[in-house]
């Protein structure tokens, strides 16, 4: 492997200031990784001229000893993230060839601190699924394999493209969003790190909604440190998102002080689900003992309506897209399909724009908020969210943190589960009930399965406080000291 | 609460995705599998409980009463499949 590409951030950003790399070796070698990489189907968009000029700017700033938090970094975009001028299509054909007029406050966060784009990465259609299988532009492959077997297996979802190109060195980091454990999820089955904020932390502010109560952004990098820089830029105040929450933003780097002596952890009984795996188990109660060998105490905690999260999300979130998706109507953006009258044109635009997934879960969300029953299903699901809301609550009054696995199984091969929308939702079962009470959580690779795949384990926070998350993460990175590398990514 | 033929072709029509005879009768299955599914929320008590409103508490914030966006119609219909002008073309819509 090139030695520019499997640099973490932490180490690019100090080869780029002490000039030891220009941004735009450091862009070239990823443009060049990514050519490597195409068969992954990571990237649905390569921008390699616009990132040759923004690296060219980087440059510039960085010989006179300028620069933000991110500058030269080259970095991929989810592409459920706006980009002015610049295709965003949230992994649909309804999108068409929509070209923004304006930038997600995200990204324009992270082009303000100098970050370099490299292209747009592939995703479930409208960040719908759990295996990056539903998307327009077709599956991503995860660049892991399991051993003596080259059966090409999913990345996760949604943001399966940027976990597989963050795994691949196809970037060094990577924009992605969570609704239910896109973020996290995905980042357990390529053996990288994902960081999904508190709800409000990040604004949605110009990202494709799905959603909107549950929606987050977040980074997907190669280590905690790396977590911790991104999230410093992508993260802010945003009065054009009203649930944006107006707190200021901590240099997150320097909460890594290595120390979490006397830091209580909670293991949630609840997430010790029937048939979980052994080696899941065995995975978790290493966590345990690395938590405990640094200092922490362990503390047995309850979170009674967890079994509950799932069939609420499974309204709660398909009802919000229903709203959210009436917007691509043919008249304004994307595709249009005619008709006879209007009602028609709207009805086979939306036919053939839109995937299998994306309509079964808008048929579930209008059926769920149409009249005679609405308060007995979506009513009821928010009820039930305030109760698992005052689970943590009440479970965060005695400790700090939570540690549970990410997923229940490694990554699955691609077709394993498509045909079969039930079993595919479980695969969030552990990540969520962090998005119903809106919570931070953060998913670092610590082990390998029986087969050679790596496997997630997941941080639970408290609201706002990414700070003691990262500062853990970073002692459990440390002591798991996963090293193993994906057969498929870029030499 | 399972849903029949009927009821998928009705949702679909609210909301306006065109369906197939074949897919009706697919969907049927499925979205019943799914409601199924999230039937289990009936065990849970939620008397007196009040429906989440927001993941993190918060007020609402408020702006001034004022214009302060706008302007630029022909940004708004650039992505548009059919504009004159700074509108929108559609079917024709009054009889």
């Amino acid at each position: 492997m090139s030695d520019l590409t499997n640099l973490t951030l932490s180490d690019a950003r100090q080869k780029l200031r002490n000039k030891d790399i220009t941004a735009v070796e450091l862009a070239e070698a990823h443009i060049d990784a990514m050519a490597q990489t195409k068969g992954l189907n990571a990237y649905i968009l390569n921008t390699e001229e616009k990132a040759i000029k923004m690296a060219k700017a980087s440059d510039a700033k960085l010989a006179k000893g300028e620069g933000g938090i991110l500058e030269g970094i080259p970095v991929g975009v989810k592409d459920l993230f706006c980009t002015k001028d610049v295709r965003t299509t949230a992994s649909s054909k309804i999108l068409g060839d929509f070209t923004p007029t304006y930038e997600s406050t995200v990204t324009a966060n992270m082009w303000a601190d100098g970050a370099v784009l490299l292209g747009k990465l592939n995703c479930d259609e409208f960040a719908m699924g759990s295996s990056n299988e539903t998307s327009f532009f077709g599956a991503v492959v995860n660049p892991w394999q399991r051993q003596g077997d080259d059966a090409q297996l999913v990345p996760g979802g949604s943001s399966g493209g940027s976990a597989s190109a963050v795994a691949a060195r196809a970037c060094i980091a990577a924009t992605a969003t969570d609704t239910g454990g896109s973020i996290r999820q995905p980042a357990a089955f390529t053996g990288t790190v994902g960081l999904k904020p508190t709800y409000g932390r990040c604004s949605r502010w110009g990202t494709v909604a799905f959603a909107s109560s549950l929606d987050q952004a977040g980074p997907i990098t190669r280590s905690v440190r790396d977590a911790a820089i991104m999230l410093e830029s992508m993260a802010s105040y945003d009065v054009k998102d009203s649930t944006s929450v107006n707190v200021a933003v901590p240099a997150y780097e320097k909460a890594l002080t290595g120390d979490i002596k006397g830091l209580k952890i909670g293991i949630p009984k609840e997430f010790q689900v029937d048939g979980m795996p052994a080696e899941i188990q065995a995975l978790w109660e290493q966590g345990i003992e690395w938590l405990k060998a640094a200092g922490a105490e362990i503390h047995q905690v309850s979170l009674p309506h967890t079994k509950y999260a799932l069939p609420a999300y499974y309204i709660v979130a398909p009802a919000e897209a229903s709203s959210n998706l009436a917007r691509y109507d043919g008249v304004r953006y994307g595709l249009r399909v005619a008709g006879d009258n209007i009602d028609e044109q709207y009805s086979n635009s939306r036919a053939e724009g839109f995937g299998e997934e994306v309509q079964r879960r808008i048929l579930i969300g209008t059926y769920v908020l149409s009249a005679g029953y609405y308060d007995a299903y979506y009513k009821k699901a928010q009820r039930v969210r305030t109760l698992i809301k005052q689970d943590f609550d009440k479970a965060y009054a005695k400790v700090d943190l939570m540690l549970t696995p990410t997923t229940p199984t490694a990554a699955f091969g691609i077709g394993e589960n498509i045909g079969d929308p039930l079993t595919m939702y479980l695969n969030d079962i552990f990540t969520v009930s962090v998005n119903m009470a809106g919570l931070p959580g953060i998913s670092i690779p610590a082990g390998i399965s029986a087969n050679g795949l790596p496997l997630g384990l997941q941080l639970i926070g408290k609201p706002f406080d990414e700070e003691t998350l990262l500062r853990t993460a970073d002692v459990m990175e440390q002591a798991a000291n996963f090293t193993a590398l994906p057969q498929l990514m870029a030499k | 609460m399972a849903i029949d033929q009927a009821t998928v072709r009705k949702v679909a029509n609210l909301a306006r995705i065109r369906v197939s005879d074949e897919q009706v009768a697919n969907l049927e299955g499925e979205l019943n599998q799914i409601l199924e599914f999230v039937e289990q929320l009936s065990e849970v008590n939620t008397d007196g409980v009040a429906p989440l409103t927001s993941a993190v508490e918060m007020t609402q914030p408020l702006r001034a009463d004022v214009v302060n966006d706008g302007g630029y119609a022909d940004q708004i219909v650039k992505n548009a499949p059919a504009s004159d002008d700074g509108f929108f073309l559609v079917p024709k819509v009054i009889e």
